[in-house]
C-alpha cells in the first residue's frame, strides 16, 4: 500500500461514523433544533450497540440496538425541550454529562466483535481508491442508500418541507397549520436514530470494542461539519469527509515520515466551521430560527 | 358527584406546590441513583457515606470542597450574569483554559515584586478568558454568529491552542534536562505568584481564591439587583425589544456580559493555576467549566443561590476522588450531577406546561 492509499482508506474509515451522525444532525438543524446532545447520542449508542452486538452475537442486531439507544437519548432530548420547554442547550449538555457518566460507570464486556468487510470483487483492486471505496465493513454501504433517501425526504416531501419551514420561519409554519414542536421532536428523533447508527458503527464495526468516552468529541465535530456545509446535505457530507481526512492525516503523516503540526490539524474543523459561519451567517444561509425556542403567541 | 368536585379542588395549597414538586423531583432522582448503585452490585448507603466522608466529614476534606467550589462559583457567577442578559455562553471550559494559559504565561515571563505577582497572574487570566469570550461576542455582533455555536467551537480551538503552547519549549513547555521525557506542561510558577493560603494541614485550608470568589459573587448579587447596569442587563435579557426602545445598547450591555462571563471563567482558571496546581497542564480545566455552567443552571440563574449549589457540586467533586478508593467508579458522580440538573429544571417546566394547557389561569 502506498502512503496516499493508506491515508485515503483511513480517511474514509474515520469519516463513516461522522457521515451517519451528520445525516441526522442535518435534518435536526434544518428543523431549527440545535442538538448539542449529538455527542451523548453517539456515545450512548456506541455502548448500546457494542453490548447488543456482544449479547446477540450479530453485528446487524448490534447496530439496531445502537439506533435504539440513540433514539432513547433523542426521546429524552425531544421530550424535555420540545414538549416541555427546558432550554435545548441545557438539556443537551446535561444529557452529554449523563451519558458520559453512565457509559463509563456501567460495566461493559471486553470481548472484541468483528464485522465482515464487503469487498467488491474487481473494483477493490483498483489502484489508490480501491481499498478506500470498495473494501469497507458492510454497514458503511448503508450510507449509499440512506443519504439519497434523506435528501429526498428533506427536499421532496411535504414532511420535509414542513420540517425545514420550522427551522426557517416557525411562526409562519405555525400560522399555516404546522405543529412546530411536533416536527422538531420528529426531527430530533430521526437525528437520534442516525447518530445511533454512527456511534454503533464506531464501536461495532470500526473499533470492535467499547472504551469510555470513545466518541471523544466526534459529536461536536459533526456539529461543526453541518455548519461547515452551510446547512446543505452535500456540504455537510463533504465536511465530514474533509474532517475525516484531517484526522487520518494526523494519524498517518508521522508514520509516513512527514512532520506536521498535529494541533493545527485537530483544530482545523472547528476553525473552518467558525470561518464558514462568519461568512455565511449574515447572508441568510442556514435555518434562521436555529436554536431559537418556539412558543406560540410569543414574539 | 361530591367525589368529583373534591377532586377538582387543588389538593395542596398553592404555595406548597413548588417546594413539593422539587421534593418529588429530587426524591425520584436520588432513588434512581440508589437503584443504579444497587443494581451494579454496590451499596448505596456506603456510597452516600463515602461521599460524605470525602466532603464534609472533617476539616481537611472541607478545605478540598472549598477549593473545588471556588472555581465552580467563579464560573457560575459569570454564567449567571451572561444568562441574565439573554446570552447563553457555553464555552466556559475553553475560556477557563485560556485564562489559565494567559496567567501561566505572565507568571512565568513577567518578573514582578511579591504582592504584584499574583495580582498580575489573575489579571492576565481574567483578560485571557474575556478575550476568548470576546471572540464569540465580536462574531455575534459583527456577523450574527450564534453565541452558543461560537462559544462551543471556541472550546475546541482553546484546547488545541493550549496543547500547542505546552508542546513548544519557546512558549510554555518546561525545560527538562536532556534524556528525560518531555511532558506537555509548564514549569512550576515562581513562589511569589502563588496565591496565599491560610490554615495548616490538620485544620481547614482556605485559599485567597475562595475569598475572591465570594466577593465577586456578593458584588454580582448587589449590582444585578440594585445598579443601573444590573437593571439594563436584566431588561435586555427579559425583553430585547423593550430594552432597545428604552435606549439600552445591546452590543455594549450584552457583549459586556459575555466578556464578564469569559473573564470570570478565565479568573477561575487563574485561581486553579495560582492557588492549587501551580503549573499549567493540559487537563487543568478538568470539566470545571462545564460543571460551573451546570451550577448556574441548578441555581436557576439566581446569583445568590449559586453559592450553596457551588458548594454542593464542589462536595460531589471532592467526594468523587474518595469514591474511587472504595471500588465504585467515580463516574457515578457525573450521573448524579446530571440527574440533579435535570431534577432542578423539571418542576418549573411542568409548571409552565400546566399553565400553557390552561391559559385562563394567570401566572402567580
Amino acid at each position: 500500500m502506498t502512503g496516499l492509499e493508506l491515508v485515503l482508506a483511513s480517511a474514509l474509515r474515520l469519516s463513516v461514523p461522522l457521515l451517519f451522525a451528520a445525516l441526522g444532525e442535518w435534518i435536526a438543524e434544518r428543523a431549527g433544533a440545535l442538538n448539542v446532545s449529538l455527542e451523548g447520542m453517539m456515545l450512548a449508542a456506541a455502548f448500546g450497540g457494542y453490548v447488543g452486538a456482544v449479547a446477540t452475537g450479530s453485528s446487524a442486531l448490534g447496530l439496531l440496538c445502537a439506533a435504539a439507544t440513540g433514539l432513547s437519548v433523542a426521546l429524552a432530548q425531544s421530550g424535555m425541550s420540545y414538549r416541555l420547554t427546558v432550554d435545548a442547550n441545557v438539556v443537551g449538555l446535561t444529557l452529554n454529562v449523563l451519558v458520559l457518566g453512565l457509559t463509563s460507570y456501567l460495566p461493559a464486556p471486553t470481548e472484541p466483535v468483528d464485522v465482515p468487510h464487503l469487498t467488491v470483487p474487481g473494483l477493490s483492486a483498483l489502484p489508490v481508491v480501491g481499498g478506500a471505496l470498495f473494501d469497507q465493513p458492510w454497514p458503511a454501504y448503508l450510507l449509499l442508500g440512506l443519504a439519497p433517501a434523506l435528501w429526498w425526504v428533506g427536499y421532496r416531501t411535504r414532511w420535509g418541507l414542513e420540517l425545514r419551514a420550522c427551522g426557517d420561519g416557525p411562526r409562519a409554519a405555525d400560522a399555516s397549520g404546522v405543529d412546530v414542536p411536533r416536527r422538531r421532536r420528529q426531527a430530533v428523533l430521526v437525528c437520534g436514530a442516525f447518530a445511533g447508527l454512527g456511534g454503533g458503527y464506531l464501536a461495532v464495526a470500526e473499533v470492535g470494542l467499547f472504551n469510555p468516552n470513545m466518541t471523544a468529541g466526534r459529536g461536536y465535530l459533526v456539529l461543526a461539519a453541518v455548519i461547515f456545509g452551510g446547512w446543505t446535505l452535500r456540504g455537510t457530507l463533504a465536511g465530514c469527509l474533509l474532517f475525516g481526512a484531517a484526522d487520518a492525516m494526523r494519524l498517518a503523516l508521522p508514520a509516513l515520515g512527514y512532520q506536521f503540526n498535529p494541533q493545527l490539524l485537530l483544530a482545523t474543523p472547528y476553525l473552518l466551521a467558525l470561518l464558514t459561519m462568519t461568512v455565511l451567517a449574515r447572508r441568510g444561509h442556514g435555518p434562521a430560527a436555529l436554536g431559537v425556542p418556539f412558543r406560540r403567541g410569543l414574539t | 358527584m361530591t367525589d368529583r368536585v373534591a377532586r377538582m379542588r387543588p389538593a395542596v395549597p398553592a404555595r406548597l406546590v413548588t417546594p413539593l414538586a422539587y421534593l418529588a423531583s429530587f426524591t425520584v432522582t436520588m432513588t434512581a441513583v440508589a437503584l443504579l448503585v444497587e443494581l451494579t452490585g454496590h451499596s448505596a448507603a456506603e456510597v452516600a457515606l463515602t461521599l460524605y466522608q470525602g466532603s464534609f466529614a472533617d476539616l481537611l476534606s472541607l478545605g478540598r470542597v472549598l477549593d473545588e467550589a471556588t472555581a465552580l462559583l467563579l464560573v457560575a457567577t459569570g454564567a449567571v450574569v451572561c444568562a441574565r442578559a439573554g446570552m447563553f455562553n457555553i464555552g466556559q471550559e475553553g475560556q477557563l483554559v485560556i485564562g489559565a494559559l494567559a496567567g501561566a504565561f505572565v507568571a512565568l515571563r513577567v518578573p514582578a515584586p511579591g504582592w504584584l505577582a499574583p495580582v498580575l497572574t489573575l489579571g492576565a487570566a481574567a483578560a485571557g478568558g474575556a478575550l476568548w469570550a470576546g471572540v464569540a461576542a465580536a462574531l455575534h455582533y459583527w456577523r450574527r454568529v450564534n453565541v452558543v455555536i461560537g462559544t462551543l467551537l471556541l472550546i475546541f480551538l482553546a484546547s488545541q491552542l493550549v496543547s500547542f503552547a505546552l508542546n513548544r519549549d519557546w512558549l510554555l513547555q518546561e525545560a527538562t534536562p536532556a534524556g528525560q521525557n518531555r511532558l506537555p506542561q509548564s514549569a512550576v510558577l515562581p513562589a511569589a505568584a502563588h496565591l496565599p493560603r491560610w490554615g495548616r494541614y490538620p485544620g481547614i485550608e482556605v485559599g485567597a481564591g475562595a475569598l475572591l470568589a465570594i466577593g465577586i459573587a456578593a458584588a454580582t448579587v448587589v449590582l444585578l439587583a440594585r445598579s443601573q447596569w444590573g437593571f439594563r442587563l436584566r431588561l435586555l435579557g427579559l425583553n430585547p425589544v423593550a430594552a432597545r426602545r428604552s435606549g439600552v445598547r445591546a452590543g455594549l450591555v450584552g457583549g459586556g456580559a459575555l466578556l464578564i462571563s469569559g473573564g470570570c471563567a478565565g479568573l477561575a482558571g487563574g485561581v486553579v493555576l495560582a492557588g492549587d496546581v501551580h503549573r499549567m497542564q493540559g487537563g487543568i480545566a478538568n470539566n470545571l467549566g462545564w460543571e460551573g455552567l451546570l451550577v448556574a443552571l441548578v441555581a436557576r440563574h439566581h446569583p445568590a443561590a449559586v453559592v450553596p449549589v457551588a458548594v454542593l457540586f464542589g462536595a460531589l467533586r471532592a467526594g468523587a476522588g474518595f469514591l474511587a478508593s472504595t471500588g465504585v467508579p467515580r463516574y457515578l458522580v457525573s450521573v448524579l450531577t446530571a440527574l440533579i440538573v435535570i431534577a432542578s429544571t423539571l418542576p418549573a417546566a411542568f409548571a409552565e406546561l400546566r399553565l400553557r394547557r390552561r391559559p385562563g389561569r394567570s401566572r402567580s
